[in-house]
């Protein structure tokens, strides 16, 4: 039997070659490629629920792999989207003014582009000017890298911090959920220089391709949400795997023994910390462009603990649970809020899913804690083995 | 001889007693400045009416100002009341009744500015009307304006004020007149100097008057009470605004109006030699301005030089409108010093302000202390806990109308109810995820997902109200500054009774000594024949219990939704973990931190809320790099992780 990469992790190809089938069929059946047998509304809702699952699996590993309890993973994603939404908002605000200000009998000076772009978009918080933050936000390259630097150097500076002085357990969890709490209440404010609670708008215009159909883009993002998810799966998988995988598990399972054992469990746990924290980042850039908007309510507490909920219900310790939690929770939770789940009367009361759909979510995460700590993953145990006797 | 002198002696001494019982005759000689006044003149007319010290003059002056006065054909005056075509007439001395057809009659109506005047007049005799009403209304009254005139019969009327507290005020007042209108410097010096005590906003706003400013900009240094001589540099746009204002300066030209004139100087497609194209470039605007300032077509351009020359050659001051420098100097002094004594006020009111923040993150906090003390587990349900305890309150609202008799059914009421509901979720859910920590946070936050929601399908997501009884509405004001409402020193003392409650429970009970057992090492406990379920499930009752009672204190100052809990939560989290575990002092002094940091943090930057709690936040995570396990520290071997 050959010790191959994919012998050792049969997952892998398996997720792996689902992924493409499952991008072939969508695709097909888009309205890009003719057929519109999906709506263009219900393609975009399957991209960002990639972005999502990718960043579920951040978490799964995070969690499920080094036993880190972050209920703050979700401020790196909302990070990611920031600092790509900031280049979408400044180009197409500077294609719109120049273009604006080309009927002028005098061509425009740079400082009166500049001016007329930051009354556009700070207009609405009532104030004109640029804020220190928005110093790159003409580069497409360097937002790009911001969109990993700046949520990898808070996880960084947040995770050094915590670890350093050996929080650990619940401690930490209750300071991640502060930190995103923190960072929420601190966009909010209007003198933040990111618009307060108006957030950054417009995000699914992509400047330079006005052109082209927002079927097709959405396609594109579409295609570029499962290469990300594939990449980033490729990516955890190789990392929980061979020997530094075995150090992040004895992590999860005894941190005390591993560190006896010479490990320096600080530096692999803030490493973990730090690259799940970019790849959310990553999946964050990705799934705002394709929700058009982001502002700081998406970086609620709540919304990270949603991501740990996902986990849960989809198998954490596997990365492919983290997919599945992801995809079923995010897409069940679209259909019964969404009002196309049919009610259910029971005589006298009429159970409306809108109303009723969380109290099942809550519950169910309740029993799947209790009785199904495996989760949706732990059905594919049950699948025969090669190799099993019974 | 002598009965004559003296027939004579008495019609001599009649005679003035006489003519001094009528106001008419000195109406009539003022007649024509009465029946058509003017604010400038009527002074000399009320003077003298007022010199008379007639008592029928108080009347006639309400009558005037109140338009009651009618003037006859003939010109004598009368005070009258129309009634359809007829007039209801009284005498102003006899104040003998009779009537007549208005026909021949003129109503008196004096305007705004001489009813302001005659008010002043009457304020006189108002000081010192026998009625205690009156007499407070005419001193509210120079409360809100005061003028130089009223000084001197304020001062003659305190001498035989018999109310103390008005008495008090007059005095008060007199001083803040004396301040500003008295006629001796010394005199003014002298109340000045005794408003140093009062930290009134009033008395601030006499000083702050006194000290009034007038700016202004002369080449040299003008005489005069000089408040301050102004650096133009600080501000040299703003500056220079002023200058052009005084026509000292030639106006400064804005981009905008360079762009105008550049637009309506193209000459052939080209400005100045400048193609058109070339004028994307601020420098190469600039350059065709200067050529065309220098063919004369345009005014020259105000560069940023020419400008901090001119503002350079000019001095920029503040006048004291007062010109008695002593005056300002002694004004100056005394705001300084009751501007210290603001301060410390401040801190008072803030400190009362923090004490109240910490009594309410105590009172939210203390439950979760309690349940991760002793099982290890953190509930995040605890906040949905101190929710339930609130629509508790609100429902007990619902039927019994007294507020009073509802507090006190639904502060039971909400213990109960939330011990039970704490009791059931332990044994159902908590007691299976033991030594599970990370699961118990998971599922408990479940939990808590599904009660809110229950919580919003049977109430609705509109805030409901919880009121408080009439005796605990309003607020303890000590001064100007440092006030506080009752309902926050209820809450104050619910947790301070709290505190005491739970000590003494924890220390004197039989069941508080099995909780700090199996706190301390559960085993052992259980060794010693103590049973470690009961107790647990005896405990994650009480503390559930507790955050009841916090839920329905809470839900009587602030709104009760189905989404409060959560607003308390992160707050009760941070208490507990800065605070220390298993240990009920431990929480009190982190609420105290977070409470006390948390409004300093918001006295350094009033008006942005949300950026105290973060830096809160922060200072937290920071906080726990150097003491990871809280204030109060569990120690020895038993403290596990």
């Amino acid at each position: 039997m050959q010790n191959t990469f994919i012998d050792k992790n049969p997952s892998v190809l398996w997720s792996l070659l689902g992924l493409s089938l499952f991008t072939v069929i969508v695709s097909i059946c888009s309205e890009a490629a003719g057929t519109a047998l999906i709506s263009t509304s219900f393609l975009k809702t399957l991209g960002k629920t990639l972005c999502l699952c990718l960043v579920a699996v951040a978490m799964d590993v995070a969690w499920g792999y080094c036993g880190i309890l972050s209920l703050g993973h979700f401020a790196f994603f909302g990070i990611g989207g920031y600092a790509i939404g900031m280049w979408l908002m400044y180009d197409r605000t500077k294609n719109i003014v120049v273009s604006s200000l080309e009927s002028n009998i005098l061509p425009a000076t740079p400082e009166e582009i500049t001016d007329a772009i930051g009354s556009q978009i700070f207009g609405v918080v009532g104030s004109s000017d640029f804020p220190l933050i928005w110093a790159f936000s003409h580069s497409l390259t360097l937002q790009l890298l911001a969109v990993l630097l700046v949520p990898g150097l808070l996880a960084l500076v947040f995770g050094w911090f915590a670890f350093r002085s050996r929080v650990a357990g619940v401690y930490l969890s209750i300071l991640t959920q502060a930190m995103t709490l923190a960072l929420s209440l601190y966009l909010f404010q209007n003198d933040t220089g990111l618009r307060g609670n108006n957030g950054l708008s417009g995000l699914q215009n992509i400047p330079g391709l006005e052109a082209v159909s927002q079927a097709t883009l959405s396609l594109w993002f579409f295609w570029s949400s499962a290469l990300a998810l594939a990449a980033g799966y490729l990516l955890f998988a190789w990392m929980t795997s061979g020997k530094f995988g075995s150090v992040i598990r004895a992590i999860r399972d005894n941190e005390a023994r591993v560190r006896f054992l010479g490990y320096h469990v600080e530096s692999y746990k803030l490493f973990i910390f730090t690259v799940t924290a970019m790849v959310a980042g990553v999946a964050g850039a990705l799934y705002y462009p394709q929700a058009g908007i982001i502002n700081p309510a998406e970086i609620a507490p709540i919304a990270s603990i949603y991501l740990a909920v996902w986990v849960a219900i989809g198998g954490r310790g596997r990365l492919y649970g983290a997919v599945i939690g992801a995809a079923v929770v995010s897409l069940m939770s679209s259909w019964f809020t969404g009002g196309s789940a049919p009610d259910i009367n029971l005589g006298g009361y009429v159970v409306k899913w809108t109303d009723w759909w969380l109290v099942l979510l809550g519950l169910t995460f309740v029993a799947v804690t209790l009785f199904f700590p495996k989760g949706i993953g732990g059905l594919i145990d049950l699948l025969p083995r090669k190799g099993e006797r019974t | 001889m002598r009965s004559a002198l003296i027939v004579l002696m008495l019609v001599i001494c009649s005679a003035p007693a006489a003519i001094a019982q009528t106001l008419q005759p000195i109406l009539q000689t003022h007649a024509a400045e009465i029946s058509k006044p003017s604010r400038r003149s009527v002074g000399e007319t009320l003077d003298a009416i007022t010199r008379s010290s007639l008592p029928q003059a108080t009347a006639f002056l309400e009558q005037w100002s109140e338009k009651k006065i009618w003037q006859r054909d003939d010109g004598l005056f009368f005070i009258g009341v129309a009634d359809g075509n007829t007039l209801a007439l009284t005498d102003i001395d006899t104040q003998a009744k009779s009537s007549a057809p208005k026909a021949n009659y003129k109503q008196l109506k004096p305007n705004g500015g001489v009813r302001r005047l005659i008010g002043t007049a009457l304020v006189q005799f108002q000081l010192i009307d026998p009625d205690l009403p009156r007499r407070e209304t005419a001193v509210a009254s120079i409360a809100r304006r005061p003028e130089a005139a009223q000084l001197a019969p304020l001062l003659a009327s305190i001498a035989t004020e018999t109310d103390p507290a008005l008495k008090v005020r007059k005095t008060q007042l007199a001083n803040f007149l004396s301040a500003r209108f008295a006629d001796e410097p010394a005199d003014r010096i002298a109340a000045i100097n005794s408003l140093a005590t009062d930290t009134s906003v009033e008395s601030r706003a006499v000083l702050n008057q006194i000290l009034s400013v007038k700016p202004g900009v002369a080449r040299t240094q003008p005489v005069g009470n000089i408040a301050a001589i102004h650096d133009p540099m600080d501000a040299p746009d703003a500056y220079y605004t002023a200058l052009i204002n005084e026509d000292l300066a030639p106006a400064k030209h804005t981009t905008a109006d360079m762009k105008r004139t550049l637009k309506s100087n193209i000459v052939d497609g080209r400005i100045a030699g400048f193609s058109l194209a070339q004028m994307n470039d601020l420098e190469t605007r600039k350059a065709a301005y200067a050529a065309l300032a220098t063919d004369g077509l345009v005014p020259v351009l105000i560069t940023e030089d020419l400008r901090d020359a001119s503002l350079n050659d000019h001095v920029f001051y503040d006048l004291y409108d007062e010109p008695n420098a002593e005056i300002t100097a002694a004004a100056h002094r005394v705001l300084g010093s009751v501007t210290s004594r603001v301060a410390t006020a401040q801190v008072a009111d803030l400190t009362l302000d923090a004490l109240s923040l910490a009594s309410i993150f105590f009172l939210a906090a203390i439950g979760l202390a309690i349940t991760f003390g002793v099982m290890g587990v953190i509930n995040m349900a605890h906040g949905e806990f101190i929710m339930m305890g609130a629509y508790t309150g609100y429902v007990v609202q619902l039927f019994v109308p007294n507020y009073t008799v509802s507090l006190i059914i639904a502060l039971p009421l909400a213990f109960a109810v939330t011990f039970g509901a704490g009791v059931v979720m332990e044994r159902l859910v908590i007691r299976r995820l033991y030594h599970r920590p990370l699961e118990t946070l998971l599922a408990t936050f479940g939990i808590s997902i599904a009660l809110q929601q229950i919580a919003k399908n049977i109430f609705g997501t509109q805030a409901r109200p919880l009121t408080s009884p009439d005796w605990l509405a309003g607020a303890w004001v000590f001064n100007d500054v440092i006030q506080i409402s009752y309902i926050r020193i209820a809450i104050f003392v619910l947790a301070l009774m709290f505190l005491g409650l739970i000590i003494y429970i924890l220390k004197r009970t039989r069941l508080g000594l099995e909780v700090r057992a199996v706190t301390q090492n559960p085993g052992m406990a259980s060794s010693m024949g103590i049973d470690p379920d009961r107790i647990n499930m005896m405990t994650f009752g009480l503390g559930s219990g507790i955050a009841g009672i916090a839920g329905v204190a809470i839900g009587l100052y602030a709104k009760v939704t189905s989404e409060m809990g959560s607003d308390y939560i992160v707050q009760s989290f941070m208490t507990v973990v800065v605070g220390g575990v298993g240990n009920v002092w431990g929480t009190l002094a982190g609420a105290a931190m977070i409470g006390f940091g948390q409004k300093g943090i918001e006295w350094l930057n009033p008006s942005n809320t949300l950026a105290a709690q973060t830096y809160m936040i922060f200072f937290v995570i920071l906080f726990i790099q150097f003491r990871p396990k809280g204030i109060v520290a569990q120690k020895g071997r038993a403290a596990g992780d």
